[in-house]
């Protein structure tokens, strides 16, 4: 398995050396987050051109600042070396945890919600960069316990830690994140090794206390969840039945995804022009895509992510070291996690959970955020990769 | 070079995290992220390609709403092309049921409910009728009586109609004001924010030019019922829709009402209107063209009104027929009333009641084909062909008329007691003596086959003529096995109720036929039942040698432009052979009753009998313990406008005081005649 990786690295290499060209980063990813940008402007144009009466490109334009702003920390972030971040761990954990807590606080209430700091020009939704926050501490710690990697304590150590932050976002209430930060701190245990065993042991406590708090302790009376959390988490279940918000905004969303057809209905996209469509630039917005632009665009679209993804798990095999590893693992799960969350719950078998689509869901925070680990991506990329041609010249030298 | 592979060793695997475990996790997540994808390909293969028509007519469903836009009706006009009904706009000032408080819509609904339950629960079970349910909040009741001052009606009417009309179709506008002034109109609509919900649209609503009247037979429109929406008269009629219901308009809904067409509202998802286009045209109803004379049926109204306000006459009517084809030239009926009051709305089921109930006479009732009454003595012609045909008497047999005829113990006696003495058939009928008829009555009743019934019948009595009107009645001619078959009905009434049955009783008093009632018929009295149309009938058959027409107001469907679709036939019912002498015979009877000392000579006294021959029949109906019924019938010849009239007045005394009069009076409009009638003086039946 290490061989052939090795082959790979060696042709890029090779091929770089072929067109005369040696590129620093990943081509190939960068179109393909470059595709989802244009996509992610394509479509919030389209879905919101009648939402404010007067300025059509209100969002399409804010869009557009937040994906420069993004580019420029990405470009950043790919020029320095991600390593580094390991050393100030324990600051990263404590902004997460802070800002998740600030949130909480002083945020703003949306929705009954708290999940936004309402800064000058910007509502900063602090789960969004915690994710990544997390990410990065929480590859950090793993690699400080790298050595006793196969003790259960160990384990639950960095369970709670990643736990921890996505505890404090349940409180906000943010189910979304939580689950979000769930997959990013399970997909670094898993990337850093941690034995099947304990990833069993730990299936089982989860699949109990999912029993415990959706149909036992309500029953006696203790609600974990919050009442419209449940039905959300279960009106995918039984659309028809609900009639409701929560079944309500995701028959609207089938019912737009499937009238797209196999080419989409254009200008004549009713279900968003019309408003039927409830959030279509925001969690909804791969409906807009299927109904305006029919299965053709939709599957364009999960194609860009699924190269995105293909990319990232590829970086994750040419990382320098462990830290690179991990941390691109981390991204890998969170982005897929989102993914498929998202567009599962737009076509009605996943339940609604409030996370965005990464990258075409309208919205500063998320976009930046994801912006942040294209470019640890990149910088993943080009450490490797520098790592392994300062190898080949060394071993040229020889 | 160096092969790579060579170099695999010389990576330190402390450093290089690509150890054999991490790339099989690496694997897993691809394997994982794989067959996440395939699960999103596979779910939205499903839903766009496989069932996105399904998700195209939700998405429609979602966004139109579908409006039906009525067709105007079809015009009505009579034979010369004058129009008797037409359209006109009108205003509707309706309600957004969706602007309404979710509780008003689901109190009417219950509501509904309970008068629907309350309707079929047997009239001595039932409770009260269910209350309409008050305005469910104090808000509603303000905006109620808002629109009541601004309308001028009830804010209890207001409440009703929308109760009503929820009840019955919850989604759809409630009108609660059809036919809104314009300024009213206007009030409204330039203060949007003080009537919340209020829209107006436009309908059509029947006028009527010309002042003719002819309520009962022209009938009215109304909302299609649920059993109507069943049947296949009106395929393809929707809920709600409105389709004639009386008279004319019911016989010719099918080609007035035309096709309504629908208009698509495009609407978000609060339900906003966002445009609308026309998704159907609408096709206007054709025009029905009539064989009524607007002249003459203004004529006859005003006659029979007269009859009625100048004696002690209560109500009447009046059929004026074509005795060739039997095409209606006229045909009224009294009380009525003004046809364009009732394309109005009528505020309540009181004012309703006040104004077409029993008590105001039953306006509504088409006296000319749904009355049934004794005919009196204008039966006579029929007795006489029937005793003629019998071979019973002949034209020039004699009977002694003494001023009564003595049957066993009971004592048959001329009206006022008079004797005419010997006279033969023609004498019979100028002075219309009853000892006569009382004798034909008599001696035709032991005759096989009751030949005075089975001339009635042929002549089109006791069945319904096939006139192109909804409502028409049967009538009865008594006989041996009507009686018989009452009796049954008495008996079995008894044992049902175990009561018995009073001197008043439905059916009869359980005596088998005599030859008295026999008697009673020859002179169109005791259980003979027929309308003034069915009479005009028989007249014709008489007045034509034989052809008893299908009475029929319609000629022809014409389109909006005047152009003829579709001609009405209506071929006669049947032809009976009648003797051309003894038919000769009645018609010199009937003229001679006209001329000289004639029952109705005197009310023709000013009319030209060379030019017009007068062929009429005085009739005195008596329905004790009413006063006598007053009956003319008439026929004159024509090689152009040949007419039989047949008129009637409840109440209205003697024949010639009421109904001949009415009778002239029409045909000096008929034949454009100075009006000399007068009230005539005879005291015959």
């Amino acid at each position: 398995m290490s061989a052939t990786t090795v082959i790979k690295r060696s042709e890029d290499v090779k091929a770089d050396k072929a067109l005369g060209i040696e590129l620093p980063f990943d081509l190939v990813l960068l179109l393909g987050v470059a595709g989802l940008a244009l996509c992610s402007v394509l479509t919030i144009a389209a879905a919101t051109a009648n939402d404010i009466p007067g300025s059509p490109s209100y969002f399409v334009i804010r869009q557009i600042i937040y994906f420069v702003v993004g580019s420029a920390i990405a470009v950043a972030l790919w020029r320095s070396d991600y390593s580094r971040l390991r050393e100030i761990r324990y600051f990263l954990y404590g902004l997460l945890i802070a800002s998740i807590m600030a949130v909480i606080v002083f945020g703003s209430v949306a929705r009954g919600s708290r999940r936004a700091l309402d800064l000058p020009f910007f509502s900063f939704q602090a789960s969004e960069l915690g994710k990544i926050l997390l990410i990065v501490s929480l590859a950090a710690f793993t690699i400080d316990m790298t050595r006793r990697m196969a003790d259960g304590r160990t384990t639950v150590r960095l369970l709670l830690i990643g736990f921890a932050p996505a505890a404090l976002v349940m409180l906000q209430p943010d189910l979304g994140s939580a689950l979000v930060f769930v997959a990013i701190t399970l997909a670094v245990l898993f990337i850093a090794g941690v034995p099947w065993q304990h990833f069993a042991a730990f299936g089982a406590l989860a699949l109990a206390a999912v029993v415990l708090s959706l149909a036992v302790l309500p029953s006696v009376g203790i609600n974990v969840l919050h009442s419209y959390q449940t039905n959300r988490l279960t009106a995918f279940l039984h659309p028809s039945e609900t009639s409701g918000s929560a079944g309500y905004q995701q028959n609207q969303s089938r019912i737009a995804i499937g009238s797209g057809e196999k080419t989409g209905r254009g200008a004549g996209a009713t279900q968003t022009k019309y408003n039927f469509l409830p959030e279509h630039h925001t969690d909804f917005i791969f409906a807009v895509v299927g109904e305006r632009w029919g299965f053709a665009g939709a599957a364009l679209v999960l194609s860009l992510y699924a190269l995105v993804i293909w990319r990232a798990l590829r970086i994750l095999t040419m990382a320098k070291n462990r830290y690179g590893a991990l941390l691109a693992g981390g991204i890998v799960v969170m982005l897929m996690f989102q993914v498929f969350v998202n567009v599962g719950m737009t076509v009605g078998i996943m339940p609604i959970t409030g996370i965005p689509l990464p990258l075409m869901s309208y919205g500063g925070s998320s976009l930046i955020a994801t912006m942040i680990a294209f470019g640890l991506l990149q910088s993943i990329y080009a450490q490797g990769r520098r790592a392994a041609m300062s190898q080949g010249r060394v071993l040229q030298f020889q | 070079m160096i092969d790579p592979l060579d170099k695999t060793p010389l990576r330190s695997i402390g450093e290089s995290p690509l150890t054999p475990q991490l790339a099989m996790r690496v694997a897993v997540l691809g394997g994982i992220a794989l067959l996440l994808f395939a699960i999103i390909f596979f779910r939205l293969w499903f839903l766009q390609v496989l069932t996105g028509d399904q998700a195209v007519v939700e998405a429609a469903n979602n966004h139109v709403r579908v409006v039906a836009v009525a067709a105007p009706r079809g015009a009505v006009l009579d034979r010369n092309g004058n129009t008797l009904v037409e359209n006109r706009p009108a205003s509707v000032m309706q309600l957004d049921p969706e602007q309404l408080p979710v509780a008003t819509r689901t109190a009417a609904a219950t509501w509904g409910q309970e008068m629907t339950t309350w309707v079929r629960t047997p009239r001595a079970k039932r409770g009260p009728r269910p209350a309409v349910p008050a305005p469910a909040n104090a808000q509603l009741a303000q905006r109620y009586a808002k629109l009541a001052s601004v309308l001028g009606i009830s804010t209890k009417t207001i409440n009703e109609r929308v109760t009503e009309q929820l009840a019955q179709l919850p989604y759809a506008n409630v009108r609660v004001q059809v036919d809104v002034p314009a300024e009213v109109r206007n009030y409204i609509l330039e203060r949007p924010g003080d009537f919340p919900g209020v829209s107006v649209d436009q309908v059509f609503v029947r006028r009527y030019p010309g002042g003719v009247g002819a309520a009962q037979l022209l009938g009215a429109v109304g909302q299609v019922s649920p059993a109507q929406l069943r049947s296949s008269a009106f395929r393809g009629v929707v809920s709600g829709a409105i389709v004639g219901q009386e008279g004319l308009e019911r016989s010719y809904d099918r080609y007035l009402r035309g096709t309504d067409g629908a208009r698509s509202i495009t609407v978000d998802a609060a339900g906003r209107p966002k445009g609308q286009r026309i998704s159907r045209e609408t096709i206007a109803g054709d025009t029905v063209r009539t064989s009524l004379d607007a002249n003459l049926q203004r004529s006859g109204e005003a006659a029979l009104a007269a009859a009625i306000g100048g004696g002690s006459g209560t109500a009447g009517a009046f059929v004026a027929i074509d005795p060739r084809n039997g095409r209606i030239l006229a045909l009224g009926s009294a009380p009525t009333y003004d046809p364009s009051e009732r394309a109005k709305p009528i505020a309540t089921q009181a004012e309703y009641e006040r104004r077409f109930g029993a008590a105001a006479g039953a306006p509504l009732f088409n006296r000319a084909i749904s009355g049934g009454y004794p005919t009196g003595s204008i039966f006579k012609p029929i007795t006489a062909l029937a005793a003629l045909d019998s071979g019973t008497i002949t034209a020039n047999t004699t009977i002694d008329d003494p001023g009564v005829l003595t049957v066993g113990t009971q004592k048959f006696f001329n009206a006022g007691h008079a004797a005419n003495g010997p006279l033969s058939l023609v004498r019979a009928l100028q002075v219309s003596s009853d000892v006569f008829f009382y004798t034909l009555g008599r001696d035709t009743n032991p005759l096989q086959g009751q030949v005075i019934q089975s001339w009635a019948r042929r002549l089109g009595l006791n069945r319904p003529t096939g006139i192109d009107l909804p409502g028409e009645s049967a009538g009865t001619i008594p006989d041996r096995q009507w009686r018989a078959r009452q009796n049954a009905k008495e008996v079995a009434w008894e044992k049902q109720t175990g009561k018995h049955c009073p001197p008043t009783c439905l059916y009869s008093d359980k005596r088998p036929w005599s030859v008295g009632d026999n008697i009673q018929l020859a002179v169109g009295q005791g259980d003979v039942q027929a309308s003034p149309l069915q009479m005009a009938v028989a007249y014709s058959a008489l007045a034509n040698g034989g052809t008893v027409l299908r009475p029929h107001l319609g000629l022809a469907i014409e389109s909006q432009t005047g152009q003829q679709l579709e001609q009405i036939a209506a071929p006669p019912v049947r032809h009976v052979a009648i003797n051309p002498s003894y038919q000769q015979s009645i018609l010199d009877g009937l003229h001679q009753s006209t001329l000289g000392d004639g029952t109705s000579a005197d009310v023709f006294r000013g009319w030209d009998q060379a030019k017009f021959p007068v062929y009429g029949k005085t009739g005195t109906a008596e329905r004790p313990p009413r006063p006598d019924q007053s009956w003319y019938a008439a026929y004159v010849p024509s090689p152009t406008t040949p007419i039989v009239i047949v008129a009637t007045v409840e109440d209205g005394g003697f024949g010639a005081e009421a109904a001949a009069p009415a009778v002239c009076t029409m045909l000096s409009t008929w034949f454009k005649q100075q009006n000399s009638c007068s009230a005539g003086s005879s005291r015959t039946r």
